[in-house]
């Protein structure tokens, strides 16, 4: 006889082992496309235009854009997997496995939620192996680079969760990311300090949750960051708290995916 | 005990719909039961909310003495569903399908396997073990589909309607398959609208219409109603135009085809000495509905009647 707690093991490994064989089944997809873009973003703005720019925070400016880039990628990732295999659950109905089966909400949400940090997580290293060929990355701080690259990809994956339970067609799982992620994303401050900017803008960029991931992650790295670490990590621990609550209860209220 | 118990089960859907009104039903331990209704009458809404699939409006269901609002992961560790519509993930192989699925019930992979492996090799899908379900036959998916509701040898079956689309040959291999696992002890509650497979599988039946359970009893005691049978008889040799056979209501469908409608209990013997004496020899008959057919169609017909 097993315990409840065992039971609830098992039922997470699995959703999490399958959703992990499923990005890497469809690497061309998923793997791959992250690695040529932040190696042309590296190419481009690193070397090419970087040469011209200088040194920015008392780097040059290929080190000083790398740990943005990796953040960039480990972001976009936990959030489209989780949004599209997710929706594609509900497309092809066998969300309906889960749902009658003895698997509570939350275990749906944090398989869910691992898988999609498990591929944001294997892009960051992937891209992060890509940045060494570009320059040198050293880490000043390993356990706040750790944690807030960890952080910032459960953060996505339950924002991508959420995105899925509400979209009714793949088009609106690419609104998200397309007309607000990305934009959020270059205004975060991957490839430019924010003292840079005009002071209105400063304030603005400081409503943006994702320059303090950026500004986290490239202290955890090169120590060096427009914020106070500690502000950033208090934000992300409040917003995966707040969009957790939100998931379970649009789970619990079966919002999307039962009559 | 009762594998299934239903108090007055409600749905009201967001446009207003009212597709239960109240319906109570018991499934007892062991049953083959039988719950059937024309399309639109409330059974897969029924089934939704049992496994939960649907949210129910008002009432209570227990499965195995389990409330599935209050215990709903006891209620579903029971259950195993054989959804309408296929519905597992096109990409995935079969194998990796059913050791998910057991997965979600507790059971860790090693114990899977040979579980998976022995139910892909009694439903015939073991040559397509690595291949991706989007690939297998519509018959191979809805031996797919049994696998996995069987995986993780649950104590209520329920297949909605398994047999649809699929030919002759494989539903009498699945009637024999679901007979065989009905007397090991899994309880089965069966939709299906081939009335034929409910006669011959299910010992108890319930039908549904317009969100009502009509009528809720013994496949015998129901089918012992049947007050008159319509047969057809093919005929050797053509009728005369004027034929008629006095003391039976008799129609002709063509020259050498005729449907004779019995009473309960009226032999057929005399129907055919009547031929005889005319000279009409019969070549072969058969009976122009199932018997649960006609009961059917008698008790939905008085529903929609009453409305």
């Amino acid at each position: 006889m097993t315990t409840k707690f065992a039971r609830h093991q098992v039922a997470f490994n699995t959703l999490l082992s399958r959703e992990i064989r499923r990005f890497l089944r469809i690497w061309p997809q998923t793997l791959l496309p992250p690695a040529i873009t932040m190696t042309l973003y590296f190419i481009i703005f690193g070397n090419l235009i970087g040469s011209k720019i200088g040194e920015m925070g008392g780097f040059n400016y290929t080190q000083y854009i790398a740990p943005g880039i990796i953040m960039m990628s480990v972001i976009n990732n936990a959030y489209s997997n989780v949004a599209s295999s997710f929706f594609s659950a509900k497309f092809q109905n066998h969300i309906e496995e889960l749902i009658v089966a003895p698997v509570p909400n939350y275990l749906i949400l944090a398989g869910y939620v691992a898988g999609g940090t498990a591929r944001g997580l294997c892009v960051g290293l992937i891209v992060t192996l890509v940045s060494l060929f570009f320059t040198h990355l050293s880490i000043q701080h390993v356990f706040i680079t750790i944690s807030m690259v960890f952080l910032s990809a459960i953060l996505f994956a339950l924002g991508g969760f959420i995105n899925a339970i509400y979209a009714r067609s793949f088009d609106e799982i690419s609104i998200i990311p397309t007309f607000i992620l990305t934009p959020m994303t270059y205004l975060g401050g991957v490839f430019y300090s924010i003292s840079l900017l005009p002071e209105f803008w400063q304030k603005v960029s400081l409503l943006n949750p994702i320059f303090y991931m950026v500004n986290a992650f490239r202290y955890g790295m090169l120590g060096t960051s427009d914020i106070a670490v500690e502000i950033a990590f208090a934000i992300i621990i409040l917003c995966i708290i707040s969009l957790t609550s939100f998931a379970l209860y649009l789970l619990n209220k079966g919002t999307g995916i039962r009559n | 005990m009762k594998a299934l118990s239903i108090q007055n089960l409600t749905k009201v859907y967001k446009n207003g719909f009212e597709a239960l009104k109240g319906i109570s039903l018991d499934v007892n331990q062991g049953d083959f039961f039988a719950l059937l209704g024309p399309n639109g009458a409330g059974k897969s809404t029924t089934i939704g909310i049992i496994t939960s699939l649907v949210t129910k409006s008002s009432g209570q269901v227990r499965v195995f003495d389990a409330d599935i609002d209050i215990d709903s992961e006891a209620a579903k560790s029971y259950i195993g569903l054989v959804p309408q519509e296929f519905n597992f993930n096109g990409f995935e192989q079969v194998k990796h399908i059913l050791i998910s699925q057991a997965g979600y019930y507790g059971i860790p992979a090693h114990e899977a396997e040979p579980r998976a492996d022995e139910l892909l090799l009694q439903l015939g899908l073991w040559d397509k073990r690595h291949t991706p379900s989007r690939a297998l036959s519509g018959g191979m998916k809805r031996r797919l589909m049994i696998a996995r509701a069987l995986v993780h040898k649950p104590q209520l079956l329920i297949l909605d309607e398994p047999t649809a689309g699929v030919d002759i040959e494989l539903r009498r291999s699945m009637w024999l398959f679901l007979q065989a696992i009905n007397a090991q002890g899994t309880t089965i509650i069966l939709t299906t609208h081939y009335l034929e497979e409910a006669e011959n599988l299910c010992r108890n039946i319930a039908i549904i219409d317009n969100g009502l359970i009509v009528e809720n009893t013994d496949m015998k005691s129901l089918l012992n109603r049947l007050d008159k049978e319509t047969f057809i008889l093919d005929l050797k040799s053509p009728l005369p135009t004027d034929f008629t056979l006095s003391g039976f209501y008799l129609h002709r469908l063509d020259n050498t085809t005729i449907e004779v409608e019995l009473k309960r209990g009226e032999g057929l013997n005399n129907l055919f000495a009547a031929l005889s004496l005319q000279g009409i020899e019969v070549s072969s008959m058969k009976n122009k509905a199932n018997r649960l057919e006609e009961l059917f169609l008698a008790l939905v017909d008085k529903s929609e009647a009453t409305l």
